[in-house]
């Protein structure tokens, strides 16, 4: 009875009704994470401060990497700074939503994948907001200031067109990023100890994409354009921000592809979670 | 003795039944090598020589940090080493219980651990970085022995290390805080974030002769031949690796007596 009143006042078919659901099923269960992390709280504060000191030596890496460079790939150092704070935004902000995703494997091999199939909640939610942490803030935060200090020292041209796309370009890297992620996790179903394998893509994108990819060689550029599209989260923003030609010589309309990309990887990614759990037979005893 | 062997033989066998996260961990490691190597390669590009190294001293040690990175566990930022659960848990009371010292136990069994990984994660690294870059190779026989020697002084160092972060359970009751905070200071010291070549040379030269270097940095320039190490050559790299092995060791065997005179089992 409840349930037709509500469908009747909101209007919505029953499947967007679900989809509009799991976002608050999702912050409930982050909210549940976080509140049991902080009974600890002296140990959820050193966690914080070593995630975000760990940060701050990839960062320091990056200074003095372009301190003895100079310039790599024709990118100064806050440039180089700002193609690092795009990619560890993205990579942080995707690693707070899903990163728990990469532990797939352990809970099937534990049984409690078991366990969240029989919950009336999406398993994809549950296994993304498992274990979720506020300390993965200290990986973001000091990227987002990176970010900040980096596009003032650039030297920018501030259209009306690239302060709008700013946002869409961040949100489509963290999209990418989350994408990689789950479709990496999702390998876990066919081997269950294929975790660290999995890493080489989520950690290793990010550490790849960390610098201005054209230092890589046209060959791996090519490829994480059109094969794991990482070029989209901080190589082709940092282009189109900085107002530069592709010194690899790729069209310059690809970098106004970000969304679209992140769109289509994120249906790939969702396509490869259902053919995953479809094909899910429990590790039995 | 005959103890130590059956439990370096156990350690040894039980990490040997994990096959696939082995490939899957050699693949991770070789994909970090050679992403970090790339990053090396272009700035050495622009600058060919800093502070004494060049492109494939650079490349080299990459790839050495890769090779050790899973036999030292160096970079982990949680336990990495049982008895730290064991201390937290009180299941240390079954060790304490054996007629064998609990250094040498689990000194044994890390060692057993470290060999396997060693030979089927850390030289498999080493080759695709062989194979995909210009790494350098030791000249002469007597060279293999000594990085030979410097790799297992390193994985001595690493267990002492951990050894003692498990330790500190006993006092602290959750050692998580300092395991992480090794984790994190170990990659930047011990030359595996970048050569230690790469930073100011007042703070490379303390770097060196802490702990952590001994266990990428000074295999690495044992490896080149560098006469950046200690008394200019292999021998005095070694000497500094054997020193801090003995010394961490010594350090370890006294706290476990501290610590066991401590410890109060409950229930029975």
């Amino acid at each position: 009875m409840a349930d037709t009143l509500s469908t009747r006042r909101w209007g919505l078919p029953a499947p967007l009704r679900d989809l509009a659901r799991e976002p608050r099923t999702y912050a409930r269960l982050a909210w549940t994470w976080t509140r049991a992390v902080a009974q600890y709280p002296m140990a959820l504060s050193l966690f914080t401060l070593g995630v975000t000191l760990a940060s701050l030596a990839e960062m320091g890496a990056v200074v003095v990497v372009f301190a003895h460079a100079g310039t790599l790939a024709g990118f100064t150092v806050y440039e180089g700074l700002l193609v690092y704070a795009l990619a560890a935004f993205s990579f942080g902000a995707a690693q707070l939503l899903t990163g728990s995703v990469d532990r797939l494997g352990e809970h099937i091999r534990t049984g409690s994948f078991d366990t969240m199939l029989v919950r009336p909640v999406s398993p994809l939610v549950q296994l993304a907001a498992d274990q979720f942490s506020p300390r993965r803030f200290g990986r973001i935060v000091p990227a987002l200031v990176v970010l900040v200090v980096a596009l003032v020292m650039c030297d920018i041209d501030w259209t009306l067109e690239r302060i709008l796309m700013l946002p869409v370009l961040l949100a489509s890297g963290v999209v990418i990023c989350t994408s990689v992620w789950l479709i990496a996790g999702c390998l876990q179903f066919f081997a269950t100890d294929a975790r660290e394998a999995a890493n080489s893509v989520t950690y290793g994108g990010q550490a790849l994409t960390e610098y201005p990819i054209a230092i890589y060689g046209r060959g791996l550029v090519r490829s994480v354009t059109y094969v794991v599209p990482l070029a989209f989260v901080s190589w082709q923003p940092a282009l189109h921000l900085l107002d530069r030609p592709d010194p690899t010589g790729l069209p310059g309309f690809l970098r106004f592809l970000g969304p679209v990309v992140a769109v289509a990887l994120a249906l790939v990614a969702a396509q490869v979670w259902r053919f995953g759990l479809r094909r899910y037979r429990s590790t039995g005893s | 003795m005959r103890v130590h062997a059956a439990v370096y033989a156990r350690g040894l066998r039980r990490h040997s039944t994990y096959r696939a996260a082995l490939v899957a961990g050699a693949l991770t490691n070789a994909v970090f090598g050679a992403i970090n190597a790339m990053v090396l390669l272009a700035v050495f590009a622009a600058r060919p020589e800093i502070n004494g190294y060049d492109a494939s001293d650079a490349v080299t040690q990459v790839f050495v940090g890769q090779a050790l990175i899973a036999v030292t566990m160096i970079v982990n930022t949680a336990p990495s080493l049982d008895l730290a659960e064991r201390v937290r848990g009180g299941e240390v009371a079954t060790d304490l219980l054996r007629p064998v010292s609990l250094l040498g136990w689990w000194m044994a069994e890390d060692l057993g651990r470290a060999t396997f990984t060693f030979l089927f994660r850390g030289v498999p690294t080493f080759c695709v970085g062989l194979l995909l870059f210009d790494v350098v190779l030791p000249g002469s026989p007597v060279q293999v022995v000594a990085v030979l020697l410097s790799a297992v002084l390193a994985t001595v160092i690493g267990f002492a290390l951990r050894y003692l972060c498990s330790l500190s359970g006993f006092w602290l009751l959750d050692s998580r805080g300092l395991w992480t905070a090794s984790g994190l200071v170990a990659p930047v010291a011990a030359g595996m974030l970048l050569p230690l070549a790469l930073f100011p040379p007042a703070l490379a030269d303390v770097l060196r002769y802490l702990p952590w270097a001994s266990m990428v940095q000074i295999p690495a320039e044992i490896l080149l031949g560098k006469d950046s190490l200690p008394g200019g050559g292999a021998f005095g790299g070694l000497a500094l690796q054997a020193g801090w092995a003995v010394a961490l060791l010594v350090f370890a065997a006294w706290l476990t007596g501290r610590a066991t005179r401590r410890v109060v089992i409950q229930g029975g």
